[in-house]
């Protein structure tokens, strides 16, 4: 069964030539609103227990708006919202605290606005309590509170009770690390206990952390609705499209999308990765020796060319990154019309999982300065662990053990 | 109407903790705290006691305590005070609260109930500050004052249906809030509350007779001063204009409660 169903949702704010109008409509008096602004429009998806979903889209794409028709404090112009179960929604943490009131005073009031009896709350109290860690400043006026304790606090309050469907906006980075990881925890909490999770976020590391389905929101409508990943690149390509009108965005035969930007006084004309016997290698076993062989054209005259590549793992993230010019092998001079091969060799000391190397070619030490081209993804790779022993991380950093009694 | 009364209940503590916390943080950082909400009522009730009643020392007819007026300008203040601070709170309640009302998913019909509860703990020691000063004067409370209740009641209904109108359309139309303060200042001046009734001329009295809170001030003033129970068929209009106005205001809630967030 699913426990949200929005059914061809729709939201229009009206304007109206007058606002006595509007007030006139809900007397019964016929009158057209001077025109209708749709922010989302044909809304369809449904959720079910236990799913983690995201919501990605630009600012202004409707998301807030969708999420406060789900929530419910928004009423949908067209279509409807089906909830089974409760919801809690983290739209902005702190709402309707009072700085003049205590922490515990004002996790009453907090409370009581979700629906909580007084009974409810004593019993949860102790917990919230000791979830914030706030120590004796519980009991002292909020005003005097840093912000990342305001935040503890009105997180401790809004995830006091498992709820059946979770909503986030946004507001995952609370106070410090700290407590940053203790939040991702609770929620990862109530995700095993079968609270299903929606969450607004830009951050595509936690997207892909917590959810197992995205949703992108483009125009005021769905317009992908899948895997995290397939997704979320396919929200960057938008992204960069739009940042920058010179950027070509293809598309790989996988579905992943590769991004290319510069100047094109030399181009990248091939790239691949070999393994020992020079054969081509999609597949990497962990430690495994590699060459990295990189086919440039110069096009045009250019004073000097660095070659950098750098791994990233599978949310983006450098795992190691170096160029020429830190080597000390950059060119100096080149003409127009010469054809240069470069190759880095280096074992894969690093973690099962995908990876993708993105490749540059500019002058001095970054691509800042002059950057002929840019490709990210231009190459993507799997690290398996064939014959090293189970390890979990990034890196391979092989250890000997020692004990003794 | 069921669904309002529900949220209503599941909603109580809230309402409570809400009107308890307008007073807390109101004099949490002062020394003398909730004596304050004694102190301030007291001074301005002493204010027209004493000052008002000797410059304006005009002898009530019907009536030999010497300090008579002081007794009539209490009585009608308190019934006005009422009146006007619900619908001067009720005026601004959901612009005040809008971003409350956009992020959190609650029932908006709480917000007029926690102004009134506030409003009438704050009548209520007003009104027992009132008694205070009566005794004093020598006024001794009288079981007709306890006509007072439901009085209190009809005043609070009536500023609430009021209210509950005006705040909604002045969500949509801001004009209103500027309006109201000044609507409410010849209002004031339109009730018998600091002058008697017997002054105005009698050509006028015909319109004062509109205004619904003629009746009520005059109950008051029957209460307080005269000490004898209200005239029933004066207020029995107000009872249902009270009640028409609550109707339509609870009708104008339902009906704009959708459209009020998209506003704010």
């Amino acid at each position: 069964m699913s426990l949200l169903r929005a059914k061809d949702l729709g939201k229009a704010y009206r304007t109206y030539r007058s606002e006595w109008q509007r007030i006139g409509r809900w007397l019964g008096i016929k009158s057209a609103p001077r025109e209708e602004h749709w922010v989302l429009q044909h809304i369809n998806f449904e959720i079910n227990a236990g799913e983690a979903i995201g919501i990605v889209g630009q600012n202004g794409a409707g998301k807030s708006t969708l999420l406060k028709m789900l929530t419910g404090t928004l009423q949908p112009t067209t279509g409807s919202v089906e909830v089974h179960g409760r919801i809690a929604a983290i739209l902005e943490l702190g709402m309707g605290f009072n700085p003049e009131l205590t922490g515990r005073q004002n996790v009453y009031h907090a409370a009581g606005l979700m629906g909580f009896t007084t009974q409810q709350i004593d019993e949860v109290m102790g917990e919230i309590e000791a979830f914030a860690e706030v120590g004796e400043y519980f009991d002292q006026a909020v005003r005097t509170y840093s912000s990342g304790m305001q935040m503890r606090v009105a997180f401790a309050v809004a995830t006091a009770k498992r709820p059946e469907i979770l909503i986030v906006d946004e507001a995952l980075s609370v106070g410090d690390s700290y407590f940053q990881h203790k939040s991702f925890d609770r929620i990862r909490e109530f995700q095993d206990q079968g609270t299903t999770l929606l969450i607004v976020s830009h951050d595509r590391s936690s997207i892909q952390a917590l959810c197992d389905r995205v949703l992108l929101i483009e125009g005021g409508t769905v317009i992908k609705d899948g895997a995290p990943e397939e997704v979320m690149d396919f929200y960057n390509a938008i992204i960069s499209e739009k940042e920058n009108a010179t950027v070509q965005v293809h598309k790989l035969a996988d579905g992943s999308v590769q991004t290319r930007s510069g100047s094109g006084e030399a181009t990248i004309e091939s790239l691949a990765l070999y393994n020992e016997l020079d054969a081509p290698v999609e597949f990497v076993s962990v430690g495994q020796s590699l060459s990295l062989k990189i086919k440039i054209s110069v096009n045009s005259p250019i004073p000097e060319l660095v070659v950098g590549y750098m791994i990233k793992d599978r949310l983006g993230q450098p795992i190691y990154g170096t160029n020429t010019h830190h080597l000390d092998k950059k060119m100096g001079a080149l003409e127009g019309g010469t054809q240069l091969e470069y190759v880095f060799r280096f074992d894969a000391n690093i973690g099962v999982g995908s990876y993708s190397i993105a490749v540059a070619l500019h002058t001095a030490d970054t691509h800042l300065n002059a950057n002929y081209e840019w490709r990210d993804l231009a190459l993507v790779f799997n690290v398996i662990n064939a014959d090293k022993i189970p390890f979990v991380g990034s890196a391979w950093i092989q250890p000997t053990v020692e004990c003794s009694q | 109407m069921f669904g309002l009364l529900r949220g209503l209940y599941s909603y109580r503590s809230f309402i409570g903790t809400s009107i308890r916390n307008e007073f807390v943080s109101r004099f949490s950082r002062s020394s003398l705290g909730g004596l304050w909400m004694i102190i301030n009522p007291l001074a301005n009730v002493l204010i027209y006691a004493l000052i008002l009643s000797n410059v304006l020392a005009a002898k009530l007819p019907g009536i030999e305590n010497k300090y008579a007026y002081a007794l009539y300008l209490m009585a009608g203040t308190l019934a006005w005070s009422l009146f006007s601070e619900i619908i001067n709170r009720c005026l601004t309640l959901f612009i005040e609260n809008g971003n409350l009302m956009k992020k959190m998913r609650f029932p908006r019909i709480t917000l007029p109930f926690i102004v009134l509860g506030s409003a009438l703990l704050n009548n209520l020691l007003l009104l027992l500050s009132v008694l205070a000063v009566f005794i004093c004067l020598g006024q001794w409370p009288t079981w007709e004052m306890l006509w007072a209740i439901p009085l209190i009641l009809i005043v609070a209904a009536l500023a609430v249906g009021l209210g509950l109108i005006l705040g909604v359309l002045n969500v949509f139309v801001r004009d209103i809030g500027q309006v109201i303060p000044i609507v409410l200042q010849i209002l004031f001046w339109f009730t018998p509350i600091v002058y008697p009734i017997n002054i105005i001329p009698e050509d006028l009295k015909s319109l004062i007779a509109w205004n619904p809170m003629y009746p009520i001030v005059t109950a008051y003033h029957d209460v307080f001063v005269y000490n004898v129970a209200p005239d029933f068929s004066q207020i029995g209009i107000t009872v249902l204009i009270t009640c028409l106005l609550l109707g339509f205001g609870l009708y104008i809630f339902r009906r704009a409660a959708p459209e009020m967030v998209d506003a704010l």
